[in-house]
């Protein structure tokens, strides 16, 4: 059992709670993730880590209410404990030569986009932020993203805060200004990654996307979060999360990813109706 | 005077058409009077050359005695001093190939029902309530073992025997590896699993779930916490893919995925919280007892339709024959000599929204012809041109082998492996190249049988004591 030791919701939709993991606090670097369940008999999801406290022993992650589990999860508080708690897994994201970093985070993407600005920004590297959200409401972790970067742009897609608009379109104005990016850092929707890639392209300016396709061990047992990079089978879980975004197959992604649709909206809706059922 | 009947007493079973559609256990096991009727055909040979076929050499002829005398619990106590799973090897041990293949009851008729025996005892000790386990002396020192499947949980049991202080760590959230994973209920109730692992608790082995070897923790941090051994037991869990077109659709799965969805994450049940597809039409490729469960869960799972394709011929066919009868009683379809050379997919060009697009519409599959024997010493299967057809499936489950995980490898300065990502060991101790580590069971062989990996498991185990009373 692992105890949840603090909890802070975000926005809506979007809460973050640190975890009581003290071996797994001491090893998780930026980029990797680790997978949990709720409740003995639950499913396991794959959450990135989106910090550590390696002192208190603690983990934190920062999750999106998308489906049955991350309900069930979102109706815990400080000091209830979850069942399981493994990791880290995954490979952590290379920071290594990088000195200037354009990291272009989605939604709650941009939750899995945070702990690798703190990262580069501790490292010394420059950091530009580029983070979108659909509206003001679910703007999320500004404040963080802002002690972390150099510079920091805020889009929304219906301009109710920040800039109205995508996020590649800051992007491509910042490299048609002939900015220049050792690395740009895609983490979001799967669709999102696939313009960051196409905006960068004919710049040339080298592409890293976060995969989180669906899984179930994340040792790289069953197979089922593969993805096609540069014509190769590739396990996103041992083999990822990041990819050289030129080489990732994002249109297989996104089909695979579709695979359950129905199937997590139905589990969302039972674990609301049991929730409606408890608050009555 | 031995009972002289050619023919094993048959197993109780479910009805095919019946247990075809549930996940219970298909065979029900021996009543005491069959077993002791059953023990009866053993000769009792001196030279005893079953024990000799028997990869943790049980004393077999002996503990078919006790079943003759009425002591089940007797013979109970007679397999455990070599093996720690009865219940489990009792049901998934390949005996045909094995002790029973020795038996010179079978040299003229059907052998003695060895396994079924065994099956019949442990089951009859663990339904005794309050078994009381010695649990040895503590000798001072401590060994991990990492991974608790077969061979895991054997040197683990092995090891606690002897007084070691014994701690297990396993990546996934429940103890058993393979048992719990791979192997389906209606085969190895996981019941028993649990209860063995019980066993070894109460033994005194601590068993730590969500511990991930190589990445939680590594190899060298476990001697750093005063491990003095550690023996590697991680397995091989590595899925192969076919590298044919439509691999990635949905609906196509690796036997690994399916079995954990169904058996780990229990998505067969009501309500499940891990989906699964319910396919009505599934073809599983391939022909070992990985593809036997996967064919069969599918069935169980609600398909109509269920083919195995296997690029060889029934005589080929790796899977035990037991497995292969239960598949054909239960009417799984097999297409044999035929091979998959792409997988279709629904694809509506006018709307790319179509919820059904990316779902397997079927297999193209090629007929097939044993040619010349291949290194393996199997006639070569090649390919007849011009012989392709297509089976409708929406679900296509992919079961031709895994490799060992190379998480651990990847992670141990030290520890070498083969070509084939298995742990290179000394056969008669299971040590590795690196001071101190141990392996065995598939991590080191690659895909084998729940037996071979306890066997490794047990050599280890006295491998290790040995080296640390001899530090």
């Amino acid at each position: 059992m692992y105890q949840i030791a603090k909890k802070r919701v975000l926005n809506p939709t979007v809460t973050m709670m640190d975890i009581k993991a003290p071996l797994v606090s001491k090893k998780a670097k930026a980029g990797q993730f680790i997978i949990l369940r709720v409740t003995d008999d639950g499913e396991r999801i794959p959450l990135t880590v989106a910090g550590c406290d390696p002192e208190a022993g603690t983990v934190k992650i920062i999750f999106q209410v998308v489906g049955g589990t991350t309900e069930l999860l979102n109706h815990k508080e400080e000091g209830d404990y979850i069942a399981d708690f493994v990791g880290p897994l995954g490979k952590p994201t290379e920071t290594e030569g990088i000195k200037k970093v354009c990291i272009v985070g989605g939604g709650v993407g941009c939750a899995i986009a945070y702990p690798l600005a703190v990262e580069f920004h501790k490292l010394g590297a420059e950091v530009h932020s580029i983070v979108g959200f659909r509206n003001k409401d679910l703007v999320i972790l500004e404040e963080e993203f802002a002690a972390a970067s150099d510079k920091l742009t805020i889009v929304t897609d219906d301009g109710s805060y920040g800039t109205k608009g995508l996020v590649t379109e800051p992007l491509k104005a910042a490299l048609e200004s002939g900015e220049h990016f050792d690395a740009v850092i895609a983490i979001g929707p799967v669709i999102m990654m696939k313009f960051v890639v196409a905006t960068c392209k004919p710049f040339g300016v080298k592409t890293v996307v976060s995969m989180n396709p669906i899984m179930i061990d994340g040792t790289g047992m069953c197979g089922g979060c593969r993805l096609t990079v540069g014509g190769k089978t590739m396990f996103a879980c041992v083999d990822g999360p990041d990819f050289d975004g030129y080489e990732v197959d994002f249109d297989e992604a996104m089909m695979r990813g579709t695979m359950y649709a129905d199937f997590e909206r139905h589990a969302r809706e039972e674990a609301c109706n049991l929730f409606q059922k408890e608050v009555k | 005077m031995p009972n002289m009947s050619p023919k094993k007493n048959p197993m109780p079973s479910q009805e095919p058409a019946i247990r075809a559609r549930n996940f219970k256990e298909v065979t029900l096991g021996y009543t005491a009077e069959i077993a002791v009727d059953e023990a009866n055909r053993c000769l009792h040979c001196k030279n005893a050359p079953c024990v000799q076929g028997c990869p943790v050499n049980i004393h077999i002829p002996d503990f078919i005695q006790k079943i003759k005398e009425g002591d089940f619990e007797g013979a109970y106590q007679t397999i455990s001093l070599s093996s720690s799973l009865p219940a489990v090897c009792g049901r998934v041990c390949p005996q045909e190939s094995q002790c029973e293949s020795k038996c010179v009851r079978g040299i003229k008729t059907e052998p003695v029902g060895i396994g079924r025996l065994e099956r019949f005892v442990a089951d009859y000790h663990n339904s005794l309530e309050n078994v009381e386990v010695n649990v040895p002396t503590p000798n001072g020192h401590r060994v991990a073992v990492v991974g608790s499947g077969p061979s895991g949980l054997t040197c683990a049991g092995d090891l606690a025997k002897l007084g070691y202080q014994v701690t297990v760590y396993e990546a996934l959230h429940l103890a058993g590896g393979v048992l719990v994973y791979g192997i389906p209920e209606f085969r190895l109730p996981k019941k028993i699993v649990q209860k063995e692992v019980d066993t070894l608790k109460k033994l005194g082995v601590d068993v730590e779930t969500n511990v991930v070897i190589g990445k939680t923790l590594t190899i060298d941090e476990l001697f750093e916490m005063g491990y003095e051994a550690v023996f590697v037991g991680s397995g091989a869990g590595l899925p192969r893919f076919m590298g044919i077109p439509g691999e990635s659709l949905k609906g196509v799965y690796s036997a690994n995925e399916f079995l954990t969805r169904s058996n780990l994450m229990k998505a067969y049940e009501e309500n499940p919280t891990t989906p699964i597809l319910k396919a009505k039409r599934v073809a599983v490729v391939g022909g070992g007892n990985v593809a036997m469960d996967a064919a069969r869960t599918a069935l169980r799972l609600g398909a109509d339709k269920v083919y195995i394709v296997y690029r060889r011929s029934l005589e080929e066919l790796p899977a035990r024959k037991e497995e292969v009868e239960h598949a054909m009683e239960e009417g799984i379809d097999f297409q044999l000599l035929e091979n998959p050379v792409e997988i279709l997919g629904y694809h509506n060009a006018e709307d790319r929204r179509d919820p059904k697009n990316g779902f397997v519409t079927g297999i193209k599959v090629i007929r097939m012809q044993l040619g010349e024997p291949d290194a393996s010493g199997r006639r070569r299967p090649v390919e007849i041109p011009g012989s392709e057809e297509v089976l409708p499936v929406d679900c296509v489950v992919i079961s031709i082998g895994t490799s060992p995980n190379p998480l651990i490898k990847s992670t141990t300065a030290g520890l070498e492996v083969n070509r084939h990502g298995g742990i290179i060991v000394e056969e008669e101790t299971g040590k590795t190249t690196k001071e101190g580590v141990y392996a065995g069971g598939d991590a080191v062989t690659g895909a084998a049988t729940v037996i071979l990996a306890m066997g490794a498991g047990k050599t280890a185990a006295k491998a290790i004591d040995e080296y640390i009373q001899n530090k």
